[in-house]
């Protein structure tokens, strides 16, 4: 965006200001020319989605549909439900999800809307579209294989084999993709460590600022192992309760999935809900209720491991567009 | 007024050290499970300084109270240039550091916009447009091809600047205020 310094004054002329304020996310007059203007992201879109349709159910899994509208989501301190009714819309079909693994249903995918109050950016909508998959007796590691599979497998489909360019930065799908532990990522790209980083409560700055845009840079990065306490419902590791098996998939700097090797302990799961509820409380956020029915599940859900990821972002990388309003039909602006 | 950091936006103005300040780049960013962070570029409206910061949602800021108020240029007494609201016939000075670049394209009458903060002028913005009369040029004979295309004038508030060779002492010039060029002649 230029910035338009009459040649006059120091100081901008206020509609200069409105200028720049509406040009964020506006309604453009011509809509139908720019909904038009999507066609090919918009085929790539939807063919994108067949395929990964298709690869789940040549592995034997079940697309499962959960509701989008439930009473109880799971309590986090940073993802806020937006209401409907006296209910809530899902962050994420999870809850459903893990009740389905209980009963038996050992590989399950799921492609639903997600909903997240006060996330909109260049790389966030409110709204967006989350593939999640739960594998039964799978740990984070196969799990993390299992995605290089699926990424590679679609991007075959899309007709990318070799390098190419997203954003000015090139791409590069071979394998071996790159896996590092959180601590390893403080240590070579953050000016502190990640103890320091938690201690300072700066770890998600220092993320953003100085570890994210070097990840996946090349070639996709898998960062692992996080720190316990950021995520309620993953397992901890057993010889090192400091740490999460958590990973998440990093392409060119975007954040594309989030997965852990989940847990099944009933009772840690509720202690940590419980905190997250009384974190919730003292910050005056939204009053939500305990999933009871979740935590009875778990008494029968077996060891598995699950994984969200954001179609939006993996289309953006397909369709080399570094918006997310460019892989989306309607933004909540142009409704 | 205080708002939250869920509401910056590209262009917004805030207060910050008492002084006006205006975001010019925007990014809502969000780690996976993380919090919200706004990382902003922020200038300073009336330095033009500008600065890096990320904020958290909990964060909350003051709007600069910024104005623009329709004036009149009147005349300059001594190093002070008088304005004149046309609606109250209020009037107010501004010293030579707040008007300017503006000095150079200020004549009798002029219509302008004085920005101000919390009552207090700190930048003046003119039309787009101005006319001016040549004061001082070089003659130019038809046929002088000896010299180059364009040639420095000065106008009646002093300006130098740049117009064809053809613009001749007397006759009034049209100039684009945001590039401080020469745009065309005006006629009559």
């Amino acid at each position: 965006m230029i910035d338009p310094t009459p040649y006059t004054s120091r100081a901008l002329p206020l509609k200069y200001f409105e200028k720049l304020y509406k040009n964020m996310n506006e309604f453009h007059q011509d809509d139908h020319f720019y909904l038009a203007r999507k066609s090919q992201t918009l085929q790539a879109r939807a063919n994108l989605i067949q395929n990964i349709r298709l690869f789940f159910t040549r592995y034997g899994f079940l697309e499962v549909e959960t509701p989008l509208r439930i009473p109880s989501p799971a309590p986090e301190e940073n993802i806020e439900a937006l209401p409907s009714g006296n209910w809530f819309l899902q962050t994420s079909p999870e809850i459903c999800m893990k009740r389905l693994l209980a009963a038996g249903y050992n590989r399950i995918f799921q492609i639903s809307k997600c909903f997240r109050a006060d996330e909109r950016g260049d790389k966030h909508l409110p709204e967006f579209t989350m593939l999640e998959w739960y594998v039964a007796q799978y740990d984070y590691h196969q799990l993390m294989d299992q995605c290089q599979e699926l990424i590679k497998s679609l991007a075959g489909d899309m007709g990318f084999v070799r390098e190419f360019m997203w954003h000015n930065k090139k791409i590069n799908l071979a394998l071996p993709w790159e896996r590092i532990s959180v601590a390893n990522a403080f240590l070579k790209y953050a000016p502190v460590t990640l103890e320091e980083s938690l201690a300072q409560n700066e770890f998600d700055e220092i993320l953003v600022d100085y570890i994210e845009p070097h990840l996946g840079i090349n070639r996709p990065v898998f960062l692992y192992d996080y720190p316990a306490g950021l995520a309620s419902l993953a397992r901890l590791k057993e010889n090192n309760p400091a740490i999460s098996e958590r990973f998440e998939l990093y392409i060119a700097g975007l954040e594309i999935a989030n997965g852990f090797s989940e847990l099944i302990d009933a009772r840690e799961q509720k202690q940590r809900f419980e905190e997250a509820l009384r974190t919730r409380a003292s910050k005056n956020l939204a009053r939500y209720t305990m999933p009871e029915k979740f935590l009875l599940s778990l008494d029968a859900l077996p060891p598995c491991a699950g994984i969200a990821l954001g179609i939006d972002r993996l289309v953006m990388i397909f369709a080399g567009k570094e918006k997310i309003d460019d892989v989306v039909a309607f933004t909540p602006e142009t409704l | 007024m205080i708002i939250p950091a869920s509401e910056l936006r590209k262009g917004i103005r805030l207060k910050i050290d008492n002084e006006p300040y205006v975001i010019t780049e925007f990014n809502f960013v969000k780690p996976g499970k993380g919090q919200a962070l706004y990382r902003t570029k922020l200038k300073n409206m009336v330095t033009g300084s500008q600065f890096e910061r990320s904020f958290r949602s909990v964060d909350t800021f003051e709007t600069a109270d910024l104005r623009e108020k329709k004036m009149q240029y009147l005349y300059k007494e001594g190093d002070k240039y008088c304005f004149m609201d046309n609606e109250n016939y209020e009037q107010i000075y501004l010293t030579e550091a707040q008007v300017g670049d503006a000095v150079n394209f200020l004549i009798d009458n002029i219509e302008v916009e004085i920005l101000l903060f919390e009552d207090n002028p700190i930048g003046i913005s003119l039309p787009n447009f101005v006319e001016l009369i040549v004061t001082e040029a070089e003659p130019w004979a038809k046929g002088d091809t000896a010299a180059g295309s364009t040639k420095p004038v000065k106008v009646q508030t002093g300006y130098t600047i740049l117009v064809p060779t053809f613009v001749t002492e007397g006759e009034k010039i049209r100039i684009d205020t945001r590039t401080g060029e020469y745009l065309t002649r005006v006629k009559g």
